[in-house]
C-alpha cells in the first residue's frame, strides 16, 4: 500500500491546496453516496429483523421504525414460539440437504474439471461441449420425469432424492466454471509435479486444488446459496417430514392473516447462516494464489 | 549418473508436423549438452521427449542402460528445470525443494539434509520459509535449480532457464551453472536459443535446424569447422559474412576472387579441405568471420602475411574493447535458404542499411584501438587461413569431414 500511496500523495503536493481539497472531497462524496446505498439495500433485512423481535399485536397495529421511539417493545417472544413449533427440524433439513449438496458438487466437479482441462482423454472436449449444453436446461422441464424415476427408485420425498437433484443440476456450471480455471493455471507447474514423480490424484490434491482456492470457495457460495434458498425442488421432492426451511416458512402463509410472528424471525434466520459463511470465506476471495510461481 | 543415447528419435505432432526428424544423439555420462537453434527448431521438443512430457513418435530413447520410451518421468530418474520456473506458489522454499523427496517417501532427516546442503549451495539459505512471490526472479531461478538438485538425479534437463532474468543476472547465473556442473559432475541437457550461452556453457553443442540435426561437437570446432551455411551463419556474434567468389589458380598461386577482391588460399587449406581443389574455377560460398579481420594500422606487425583489403566504414560499433565495422562490397548478397534461416532466428540485431540489389553488408570486428570512424576509407587485413568455403547448391561446408563423399 505504501507503495502506491507515496506517489499519489507527492503528486498531490504539486497540484496544491485547491487540487487537493477537491480530491478529498470527491472521494468523501463517492464513500457517502457508497454507504447511503448499502444502507438503503439493508433496509428491508433490517426491518424483518425489527418485525421479529416485535409481538403480534404491536406488528399488526403500528408500523416496525416504531420500535426505535419505543425500545421497550423488544421481545425474544417469536424466536421462541418458533423453536417450540417444530421449525428447528425444517433447520436441520435445510443443512441435511445443503452440506451434501455442496461438498458433493464440490468434489465431484474439481475432479470432472481436472480431468476436462488437464487429461488428454479421447472424446474430451465433445463430452465438455455436452456439459455445457447442459447449463441451459432448465429446472423445470425434469421435474415430472425426475419425479417419475424416483418414484420407482423409492426415494421420492426423501431428502437423499433433494440431495441428488441439487447435484445433478448444480454441476454442469461448477464443472465449467473450475474447468476454466484450472486451464489458467501454467501447464509447466503440473509437469514439474510429474517430474517430482507426483501421481495424478497427488497433483490434483496438492497442487491444483490449493491453487484453486478461489474458484472453489466463489464455488461454494453459489451451490451453497442455491439450494439453501431453493423452494421450488422441495417443493416438489420434499415430503413434510424432511422439508427444508424455505417449504415450512412458505406452508406458514395463511389465506387471510400474515402469521407475521413465525414468518419473521423463520426468515431471519434462513438468512443469517449464509451471511456468516460469506464472511468467513471471503478471504478467498480477493487472495491471488498463483503469484510467484512463473516468471 | 548416466549417459542419454537418442536413437533415430521422431516426433510427429497431430496434424502432420514433424517437429523432431530422426535425430541421433549420444549424451555422455556427466557431459553438458546444449541444444541450440532458431525458435521451433525442435529443442525443446527433444528436450521434453528425454524427460517423457512427450510421446516419442518413432526410435529410442536410452537414459543409462534402460530404453525409457515408455517410463512415465517419475520413473526416468531425472529433473527439469523450466523456462518460467514453475514453482509451486502455494508452498515455501522449503517445501518446494522437499516435494519431489517427500514423494518418494524419503526419510524426514534425509530431506532435511539434502535441502539444506541445496540451500546452502544456492545461497537460498534465508529464504527457506518465503514463499515464491516473496522472491526476486534470479532467487526464483535458483530455486528452480535447488528443487532439481535436492532429487539427486541422473540427469538435469534444462529448457532455458536462464531467459527470464534480465542481461547481467544472466551472465552470472551463466558462471555458477557452469561452478555447479562442475562441481556436481551430472549429465545435463540445456536448451538455449542463444548462441551465446551455448558457447560458454557447453561440453558439446547440438546445432538443430527444423528438427534436422546440424552437428555436434565442441564449441571450438563448431566455430572454427562449421559443417553447413546454416551453423557458420547461426554460430557466432557478429555472424560470419558471406559472398558469392570464385575459386581461381593462375601463375602466382590459389586465390579466391570477389567484387573486385583477391585474397590468395594457403596451400595448407588445400590440404585441410579435401576436394576444394575439384571446384577451382568454379562459383562457390565464401565465408569470412568478423572476428579474421583486423584493421591495418592496428595489427601493425603481428600481420604479416595477411591479407590487405580497402574498404568504406558505413557504420562503425564501438564496444569499448572492440569496434564492429560495418561495410559494404560489391557483390549481392547470398540469399541461400540457409544463411537466411540462420538470419533470421540468431537473436543478432543487425543494422540494416538500404542496400541496393548489387551490395551486400559485411562486419569486421577491430581493435579497439583503431581509430576508424564512419564514412572513413579504412585498410582491413584479413586471416586467409581461416577461410570458409560452402558448395553453392548444397551449402555444405567443403572439405569438412563430416561432409567428404556427400
Amino acid at each position: 500500500m505504501t507503495t502506491l500511496t507515496e506517489p499519489r500523495h507527492a503528486r498531490a503536493i504539486e497540484r496544491g491546496f485547491l487540487a487537493r481539497l477537491v480530491d478529498r472531497l470527491g472521494g468523501g462524496l463517492i464513500q457517502v453516496a457508497l454507504v447511503l446505498i448499502a444502507v438503503f439495500w439493508l433496509v428491508p433485512t433490517l426491518g424483518l429483523l425489527v418485525v421479529s423481535l416485535r409481538g403480534e399485536t404491536e406488528n399488526n397495529s403500528t408500523g416496525w421504525w416504531t420500535l426505535f421511539s419505543k425500545p421497550a417493545q423488544v421481545t425474544f417472544e417469536n424466536y421462541g414460539n418458533l423453536l417450540a413449533s417444530g421449525f428447528t427440524s425444517s433447520f436441520w433439513n435445510t443443512v441435511l440437504i445443503t452440506v451434501p449438496a455442496t461438498v458433493l458438487v464440490i468434489g465431484i466437479a474439481a475432479m470432472a474439471a481436472y480431468a476436462f482441462a488437464w487429461i488428454d482423454f479421447p472424446g474430451r472436449d465433445a463430452v465438455f461441449l455436452v456439459v455445457v449444453a447442459l447449463l441451459v436446461v432448465p429446472v423445470q422441464i425434469a421435474l415430472i420425469p425426475i419425479a417419475k424415476m424416483y418414484g420407482a427408485l423409492d426415494i421420492f420425498g426423501s431428502i437423499l432424492g433433494v440431495v441428488l437433484f441439487h447435484v445433478a443440476f448444480g454441476l454442469p456450471f461448477a464443472i465449467f466454471l473450475l474447468r476454466n480455471f484450472f486451464v489458467g493455471i501454467p501447464r509447466e507447474l503440473l509437469e514439474a509435479a510429474r517430474m517430482d514423480g507426483a501421481p495424478e490424484w497427488r497433483i490434483f490434491a496438492t497442487v491444483v486444488f490449493p491453487l484453486a482456492k478461489p474458484a472453489i470457495a466463489s464455488l461454494g457460495i453459489f451451490q451453497f446459496l442455491w439450494v439453501w434458498n431453493d423452494l421450488l425442488v422441495a417443493l416438489v421432492f420434499a415430503d413434510t417430514a424432511n422439508q427444508p426451511m424455505t417449504k415450512a416458512l412458505q406452508s406458514q402463509m395463511r389465506q387471510f392473516g400474515t402469521n407475521v410472528d413465525i414468518l419473521a424471525p423463520g426468515a431471519f434466520l434462513s438468512l443469517i447462516i449464509p451471511l456468516v459463511l460469506f464472511f468467513a470465506f471471503q478471504r478467498y476471495f480477493v487472495q491471488g494464489l498463483l503469484a510467484g510461481s512463473v516468471k | 549418473m548416466a549417459s542419454i543415447v537418442l536413437n533415430g528419435v521422431d516426433k510427429i505432432y497431430a496434424g502432420g508436423v514433424k517437429a523432431v526428424n530422426g535425430l541421433n544423439l549420444e549424451i555422455r555420462d556427466g557431459e553438458f549438452m546444449v541444444l541450440v537453434g532458431p525458435s521451433g527448431c525442435g529443442k525443446s521438443t527433444a528436450l521434453r521427449m528425454i524427460a517423457g512430457l512427450e510421446d516419442i513418435s518413432g526410435g529410442e530413447i536410452v537414459i543409462g542402460d534402460r530404453v525409457v520410451n515408455h517410463l512415465p518421468p517419475k520413473d526416468r530418474d531425472i529433473a527439469m528445470v523450466f523456462q518460467n520456473y514453475a514453482l509451486y506458489p502455494h508452498m515455501t522454499v522449503e517445501e518446494n525443494l522437499a516435494f519431489g523427496l517427500k514423494l518418494r517417501k524419503m526419510p524426514k532427516a534425509e530431506i532435511a539434509k539434502r535441502v539444506n546442503e541445496a540451500a546452502k549451495m544456492l545461497g537460498l539459505e534465508q529464504y527457506l520459509k518465503r514463499k515464491p512471490a516473496a522472491l526476486s526472479g534470479g532467487q526464483r531461478q535458483r530455486v528452480a535449480m535447488g528443487r532439481a538438485i535436492v532429487r539427486e538425479p541422473q540427469a538435469f534437463l534444462m529448457d532455458e532457464p536462464l531467459s527470464n532474468l534480465d542481461a547481467k543476472l544472466r551472465v552470472s547465473m551463466r558462471a555458477s551453472l557452469n561452478q555447479l556442473h562442475e562441481r556436481l559432475g551430472v549429465t545435463t541437457v540445456y536448451v538455449t536459443h542463444d548462441q551465446v550461452e551455448a558457447m560458454t556453457l557447453g561440453d558439446r553443442v547440438c546445432v538443430l535446424r527444423d528438427g534436422l540435426l546440424q552437428q555436434v561437437d565442441t564449441p571450438q570446432n563448431l566455430f572454427d569447422n562449421p559443417v553447413n551455411l546454416f551453423v557458420a551463419g547461426f554460430m557466432g556474434s557478429p555472424s560470419m559474412n558471406f559472398t558469392y567468389a570464385e575459386l581461381v589458380r593462375d601463375g602466382s598461386g590459389a586465390a579466391v576472387a570477389f567484387a573486385g577482391y583477391r585474397l590468395p588460399v594457403p596451400d595448407s587449406t588445400f590440404a585441410e579441405k579435401p576436394g576444394l581443389d575439384r571446384y577451382i574455377g568454379k562459383k562457390i560460398i565464401l565465408g569470412i568471420r568478423p572476428s579474421d579481420f583486423e584493421d591495418a594500422v592496428a595489427a601493425n606487425g603481428n600481420a604479416a602475411g595477411w591479407v590487405r583489403i580497402p574498404v568504406r566504414a558505413n557504420v562503425t560499433e564501438e564496444l569499448g574493447s572492440e569496434i564492429n565495422v560495418l561495410f559494404t562490397i560489391d557483390a549481392p548478397p547470398v540469399e541461400h535458404k540457409d544463411t537466411v534461416a540462420a538470419q533470421n532466428d540468431g537473436d543478432e540485431e543487425e543494422t540494416t542499411l538500404p542496400l541496393s540489389g548489387d551490395k551486400s553488408l559485411w562486419t569486421a570486428r577491430v581493435n579497439a584501438r583503431s581509430h576508424v570512424r564512419p564514412g572513413q576509407n579504412v585498410e582491413l587485413v584479413v586471416d586467409t587461413h581461416n577461410l570458409h568455403f560452402f558448395d553453392v547448391d548444397s551449402g555444405l561446408s567443403i572439405g569438412h569431414e563430416a561432409n567428404v563423399g556427400r
